[in-house]
Formats: structure tokens, sequence, C-alpha cells
């Protein structure tokens, strides 16, 4: 702690069980967010291989059929699904959709920005990533 | 620094009549001599209605006076007694004890503000930025130069941002918000909501100036909507439904 700092940095960012689940959910679309964009980089890598012809494509590709490259790909899955839907929700709202009207406020002055279309848009990106996961799983590993 | 007091066993001149008590741990930090805070730890007895500001100027009144807190009016309304209390940022005379359903409280200085000591945090930045957005109607006329004494509005056109006029400045919103956590030039929930509370005003012409000011790299555009800021605030205002609004403007969403 500084006389001029005294901020949480990183950590509070990455400390959402204070705030509930919207904390939750931005701290998962960062997350996602940054590994989406890791395997971006690594897909363009991946797909650069070609280049060395068809044994360094197939030497290359061989890598992602083993049991920690399916495993990756299916976390891709996840975070792809979660910040699919969870970047609707926060585009929409970002336009001001589904956020509420301004009110008198009442005590005990819940949030009318946090309300239950948030928390189903929130909850139901988790579910569907759970089940594309499955799903991804099921095809990788199924016979 | 682990100096457990009690008031009701050691100073109390009168038995009180609580039958609770609860362990307040305060943080302890000046700036200017120490390198951490260290917390003190008091015994104090409270009843169902003892907030927590009202703990701690029990602990300054019989233990140690030397606690820096500021508080004023003591009824949610001054915005100057803004803490994390068990490590969520609320006003310490807005809390109750009873309701933290918890044996220890812990009060520390806000976060993303830079402690003066102890509790007190400075305020300089918040009134900066709030002072940036223009916190006052724009017009071309002025009552001074109209015969009209008044700007008349219908109670439709007042509904539109008399929520956003709640606000008392107290910080908690700024010390919630994730993206303060980390960048320094971001003008933060608080005034962000204020430039709403101006643009919605049906009486206000300063729309565009008030865009451009928070159309920037560390405005608008650094709210990734977490809503924190809406959870903490003691008078709902609600900053996240105000940022999300004033972005549909720069969006296009709203005219």
């Amino acid at each position: 702690m500084t006389q001029d700092d005294n901020k949480e940095g990183i950590k509070g960012m990455a400390n959402p069980g204070r705030y509930g689940i919207e904390r939750i959910a931005y701290l998962l679309m960062r997350l996602t967010g940054l590994g989406l964009l890791g395997y971006f980089i690594a897909h363009v890598y991946e797909t650069s291989n070609i280049l060395r012809g068809r044994m360094g494509w197939d030497e290359f590709l061989a890598m992602t059929q083993t049991t920690e490259g399916h495993l990756f790909l299916v976390l891709v899955i996840g975070m792809c699904v979660f910040h699919t839907g969870n970047g609707i929700r926060i585009m929409l709202g970002h336009g001001g959709v589904g956020v509420g009207k301004p009110a008198r406020p009442d005590y005990p002055y819940d949030p009318a920005s946090q309300n239950y279309r948030h928390k189903i848009g929130i909850y139901s990106s988790i579910v569907l990533a759970a089940v594309a996961m499955m799903y991804g799983m099921a095809v990788m590993f199924g016979e | 620094m682990a100096q457990v007091s009690s008031i009701a066993e050691e100073q109390a001149p009168n038995p009180l009549s609580a039958s609770k008590s609860v362990l307040l741990r305060i943080s302890r930090f000046n700036p200017e001599t120490d390198e951490s805070n260290k917390f003190m730890e008091f015994s104090v007895p409270y009843q169902k209605w003892t907030t927590v500001l009202e703990a701690i100027l029990d602990v300054k009144k019989h233990f140690d006076h030397s606690v820096a807190v500021r508080y004023s009016c003591r009824q949610a309304t001054c915005g100057s007694c803004g803490m994390l209390i068990n490590g969520k940022p609320r006003l310490a005379c807005f809390t109750k004890i009873s309701e933290l359903n918890s044996d220890v409280v812990t009060v520390e200085p806000m976060n993303n503000f830079p402690v003066i000591r102890d509790l007190a945090v400075r305020f300089e930045r918040l009134f900066d930025t709030h002072h940036k957005i223009k916190p006052f109607l724009i017009r071309d006329d002025t009552e001074l130069e109209s015969n009209e004494k008044e700007f008349l509005q219908s109670p439709e056109e007042l509904e539109n941002f008399i929520q956003f006029a709640n606000c008392i400045k107290c910080g908690l919103c700024n010390s919630a918000c994730p993206t303060m956590t980390t960048d320094s030039s971001f003008v933060g929930p608080q005034a962000l909501a204020q430039a709403y509370r101006y643009v919605a005003d049906s009486r206000d012409k300063g729309k565009d100036s008030r865009l451009d000011i928070i159309d920037e790299s560390h405005g608008i555009w650094r709210c990734h909507f977490a809503g924190s800021c809406s959870q903490v605030c003691p008078k709902g205002v609600d900053p996240a439904m105000g940022i999300q609004f004033l972005r549909g403007y720069l969006l296009g969403f709203r005219s």
C-alpha cells in the first residue's frame, strides 16, 4: 500500500467472489478472450505449416490428435461458446438493451441493470459452453 | 499489531445492554511513516441497530482517538464514510453490524483511492473527474438572461434522470470498479453516471460536448459492464445503467 496508489491491480479483477455472478462473468469473459486470442495465434501458426508440404502438415496435425490435444480443443470450444453467448449479452447491454428503465429507486435499491435477463444470459452462456464441451468430448473421444 | 480490547469489560462507565460483541479489525496506515498497513483489533459491543461507524467511533472514544476516519452526517447523505467493510465497499453509517452476519468486522480504506491515513482517503481525483464531465446545465441562454424564472420540465422528463441525481459522491462505485483497479486514467463510473444524468436532462443542451469528453481511450469504452458499481451504490443510482445508456448514444442506439 502506498500513498499514491492503493489499487488492487490484477488481484482486484481476478477476485470476483464479492460481487456476484456478473463479476464472475466479467472475469470469465476476459480469460476466455485472452485464451481465444492465444488459440488464434497458435491456429495461424498451425495452418502456416502447410507451407512445409504434406509431411509437415500431417506431422503438426498429429499433435492435436493426442489426448492432451483433444482436451485443449474441448477447452477452446467452451471458451468460444461462452465468449460468444456472453458477448451477445454484453453487446446488447452496451446499447442499453435489457438494462431496465430509469426510475426513482426504492430501498433496498436492487440495481435494475443487474436484472434477471442478464443473469439468465450469463447462466445460459455457461450451460451452453458446458454442453458444447461435452458434445466436443463425445465427438473427439467417442468411438 | 494485534491488540484486542473490550469496551464492556474495561472502559464503559455504565454496563451496556448489548448481549453481543464483535471483533472490529481496523486497518492502520500512515503513508508518511508506515510501509504497509497493520490491523488493530477491538472487541466492541453492539445492538441490532449499531452501525459500523458507531462501532469505530466507540473505539475512538474509549481506546484510540488517533484512528483516522472521515464522517459527517451519519445518515448516508454526505458520502464521507465510504470504506471497505469485510472486503466490500460500503458506507459505514449505512451498514449495521447485525446485517453483516459475522463475528469479525474488518474495516479498510477504499481501494482505488490514495490513503491519507487509516480509513480516510483522498477524493481529489473523484472530484476532478466529476468536474471534467461538466456537472451543470449547459444552455445557450441562462436564467439571468431569460424572462422565465425556471426551466420547465414534465414529471416524465424528470424520471429520466432523477435516479442519477441521487449520487452523493461517496466513491464506492469507483472503489468496486474492476477497470479502476488497473487503469489510473479511467474516468470511472461515478463521473460517467453523472454525465448521463445531465445528458438525460431535458433542460440541458450540452450532450455533444459531454459525449466528446467521455469518447476517448480511458473514457466510456473502458467500462465492460461488470455491474459492481451498481451493486455497491448506497443510493440506488445504478451507474452501470447510466453508462450503458450513455454508450447507446455514442453507438447510435439512442438519439
